[in-house]
């Protein structure tokens, strides 16, 4: 086999990239991370004519200045010419419906100096508008390979894949000669960092920050040659595109002719009559949802079941067949639960993903940006702030990761903050057991079910929990960034359903590796908590339990309840129970109740299970009915009446609705600022208001 | 006064003459929208903003607040 070759490709957001890149990978797909930043690495490989190709993809820009966290990579990448896996070649894929924009990019791309194909999509399209392009013409006038590409069967796969191979060199010639902006810096800052490019040294005075490959001193070194020599970026960076988009314009005069106007613009102009009209609009964006939540919450359910049912079986397996001991107990009772625990959002994060993928291939989701952004604005986020929103009730991880396109830093950060007030589907068992448990089966209206509008009323306070705090936020924070709103709302077109079904498979596979180390994690240490205490109270829990209800002797499964709720409430996770339990008793809850707190601080699902062994709910047997019947046996110490009134569920399911708990959303956090400041303030901030609402709530109601 | 892109109604044309905010600008001329270069406004969103113009052959979306940096000639 031949040495493995690397390649990156590069693009416009909307010109076809993440088809080509799924042409050439498929499923062979991994999410790693970039050294120093933290953006997902996005990269596949591929085997042709025995030659290991590794692909990379990068994130989608209009130029290699960047302005979000997306583009920042993209230069980064480019420029690091002793990365270890700096590209061979650079596939630079265009929209041919779109040449002159997307070459702009390109001819930045090939003046960096690393051999580059240009790969032309969207053929079709541009010959529907009747553009025609002759592509031999353009292969001379740029001086580059261009290969057309069929973004839906594949056609000129095979060619792409030869010519990465293709060894013979281009010669290099720049397209654009920095060096009538500024001469004298360029070879000053070659002969420093031993660069083979003007273009790359001027990119370095350019870009010196964004750069993390580079040390202080390097940065300080070019920082005082671009005052030294006058280096004016700003000045430099217009002349510069206006320079390149002049001759990109000259050179395609005979490269494009253009006949008619026709139909495809016609098509996308008259569905955003109606998809962007004053009132349709937001009706239509409404009925989207709807379906969506629908789907999430219906169509997942029986699969949700299924797995819930299989970890189940598992569990009672591994008790079975596997020696019993600790090890068995741990795998039994805290690695299968906790892997359970995991598993059972992949349908939800799949069809959440399924959504979201055909918004975005079918050009929707830009125009959802477009309606919201004004309404957005009014709160201190971004139209692009609507994605992660809507994402995050689902699970707040991938819709907390999907907030890296927004350039504003002050957006960015507010949405980050706000995103998990969204009613994640982890709150889901949470609020359908106490529902059914507090709030009566009755109708309201005649139509509606007083369960569903609990459970309707709960997403909203989620919803207005997010609004509101972004709006506190956008006055506390002081950031003198501009703000800016300027997006292509590309054309409509159908789904390609290989990058829909990719995007699935490849989102659900992140999740379940990333989201999974951590709460397997925490799954573990709760188990070893709650199964080991100190002292002799633990120790002998059986004959303590004998000796103090002798009457319970006859009764081998009664006793079984008992020693195990003993056992619980000696436990280490017993005692820290008992220990914030005069911290929450104004809120109504006991020490039963402060255990699970605990445990679900973690990931909310776990207080339903918390819950079942708390109430010596055998942990095989988790029917809900039964939980539901201890639930509602459970009677007060002090008032003598039922322990879960309306008051105490309401208090807890708002409780439920504003805490901070999830460990995942925190490090998720952590990884996406950089910064612990933003997990710690948004973990005291939302468990305050949660108490504060919850402490409220119970107060008037009790 | 001089007229911005803000100013056409949908339908009407107009060439972009020059910019008054550099860092927009620096956005813009990576967009497409250079002097000497036809601006169509096409729609508005509902609440009136942002608009969508078309622009190089595509559609542009942005607020008005940055439409008002766009001085047509």
């Amino acid at each position: 086999m031949k040495k493995a070759i690397n390649v990156a490709l590069v693009g416009n957001p909307n010109a076809g990239k993440t088809s080509v890149f799924n042409l050439l990978t498929g499923m062979n797909q991994k999410v790693g991370n970039f050294p120093g930043v933290t953006m997902d690495k996005v990269s596949g490989t591929y085997l042709h004519q025995e030659a290991l190709t590794n692909v990379l993809d990068l994130p989608g820009t209009y130029s290699i200045y960047p302005r979000s966290m997306d583009e920042r990579v993209v230069f980064d990448f480019l420029s690091d010419e002793n990365a270890h896996d700096y590209p061979d070649k650079i596939i630079a894929v265009a929209d041919a419906s779109n040449l002159e924009r997307n070459l702009l990019l390109f001819s930045e791309i090939i003046d960096l100096g690393q051999p580059t194909i240009l790969v032309l999509t969207m053929l079709d399209i541009a010959n529907k508008q009747g553009i025609n392009i002759d592509i031999t013409a353009l292969e001379k006038e740029f001086n580059t390979k261009v290969i057309p590409i069929n973004g839906r069967n594949g056609e000129g796969l095979g060619e792409l894949k030869d010519e990465i191979l293709n060894e013979t060199s281009q010669d290099y010639k720049p397209f654009y000669d920095t060096n009538t902006l500024s001469p004298e810096i360029i070879p000053v800052i070659r002969d420093k960092f031993n660069l083979k490019n003007d273009y790359v040294a001027y990119q370095y005075a350019q870009q010196t920050y964004s750069k993390s490959f580079l040390s202080n001193e390097e940065k300080q070194f070019i920082a005082d040659a671009k005052v030294k020599y006058n280096f004016c970026d700003r000045q430099f960076q217009t002349t510069e595109t206006v320079e390149r988009y002049k001759i990109i314009r000259n050179k395609l005069r005979d490269v494009v002719t253009k006949t008619v106007e026709t139909e495809v613009k016609t098509r996308t102009s008259q569905l955003d009559r109606i998809l962007t009209h004053k009132i349709y609009g937001y009706l239509i964006f409404m009925a989207v949802l709807l379906v969506m939540f629908q789907a999430i919450f219906e169509w997942a359910n029986p699969f949700m079941d299924w797995i819930d049912m299989g970890f189940a079986e598992l569990s009672a397996l591994a008790n079975e067949y596997l020696p019993s001991g600790i090890l068995t107990d741990l795998i039994a009772e805290g690695i299968i639960p906790g892997l359970g625990g995991v598993v059972i959002f992949i349908p939800q994060i799949a069809l959440l993903f399924c959504f979201i993928a055909i918004l975005e291939e079918s050009g929707y989701m830009a125009r959802v940006v477009f309606l919201t952004d004004k309404i957005m604005r009014k709160f201190g986020l971004n139209g692009k702030s609507i994605v992660p929103l809507i994402s995050g009730v689902a699970c707040a991880i991938p819709a907390i990761m999907a907030t890296r396109n927004i350039e504003s830093w002050k957006d960015r950060i507010i949405t980050i903050f706000v995103t998990p007030f969204m009613s994640c589907s982890a709150r889901l068992p949470v609020y359908a057991i106490l529902i059914s448990l507090v709030i009566p089966e009755q109708k309201v209206l005649g139509i509606f079910n007083l369960q569903g509008l609990t459970l309707m009323f709960l997403y909203l306070l989620g919803f207005f929990g997010a609004i509101f705090s972004a709006l506190i936020l956008q006055k506390i924070l002081k950031v003198k960034e501009r703000s800016y709103f300027i997006m292509e709302l590309p054309l409509y077109r159908m789904p390609k359903w290989r990058n829909v079904w990719i995007t699935i498979f490849s989102k659900s596979k992140t999740f379940v590796f990333e989201a999974g180390k951590i709460i397997l994690a925490i799954s573990i240490i709760l188990w070893v908590l709650a199964s080991y205490g100190p002292g002799d109270q633990f120790e002998n829990a059986e004959a303590l339990v004998a000796q103090t209800h002798p009457e319970l002797s006859n009764d081998v499964e009664a006793l079984d309840h008992a020693v195990a709720s003993y056992r619980l409430e000696n436990s280490y996770a017993g005692i820290l129970g008992k220990s914030i339990e005069p911290m929450i008793r104004p809120l109504g809850y006991d020490w039963k109740i402060g255990i699970a707190l605990i445990t679900s601080f973690a990931a909310r699902e776990v207080f339903v299970g918390t819950i079942a062994t708390i109430y010596s709910v055998g942990a095989d047997e988790e029917n809900e009915s039964t939980i539901k019947d201890k639930l509602r046996a459970e009677v007060n110490p002090i008032t003598g009446g039922p322990m879960y009134t309306f008051a105490l569920g309401l208090s807890l399911m708002i409780f439920y609705a504003f805490a901070m708990q999830c460990m995942s959303t925190l490090a998720v956090v952590y990884r996406e600022t950089k910064s612990l400041k933003w997990p710690i303030l948004q973990l005291i901030y939302m468990s305050g208001l949660a108490y504060v609402c919850a402490l409220i709530a119970y107060q008037v109601f009790k | 006064m001089e007229k911005s892109a803000a100013d056409l109604t949908p339908g009407q044309k107009g060439m972009v003459k020059d910019f008054t905010d550099e860092y927009i600008s620096l956005k813009l001329l990576e967009m497409g929208v250079l002097p000497g270069t036809e601006i169509l406004m096409k729609f508005a969103a509902p609440l009136g903003d942002p608009i969508c113009v078309e622009v190089s052959g595509y559609a542009l979306s942005l607020r008005v607040e940055e439409a008002k940096t766009i001085i047509l000639s």
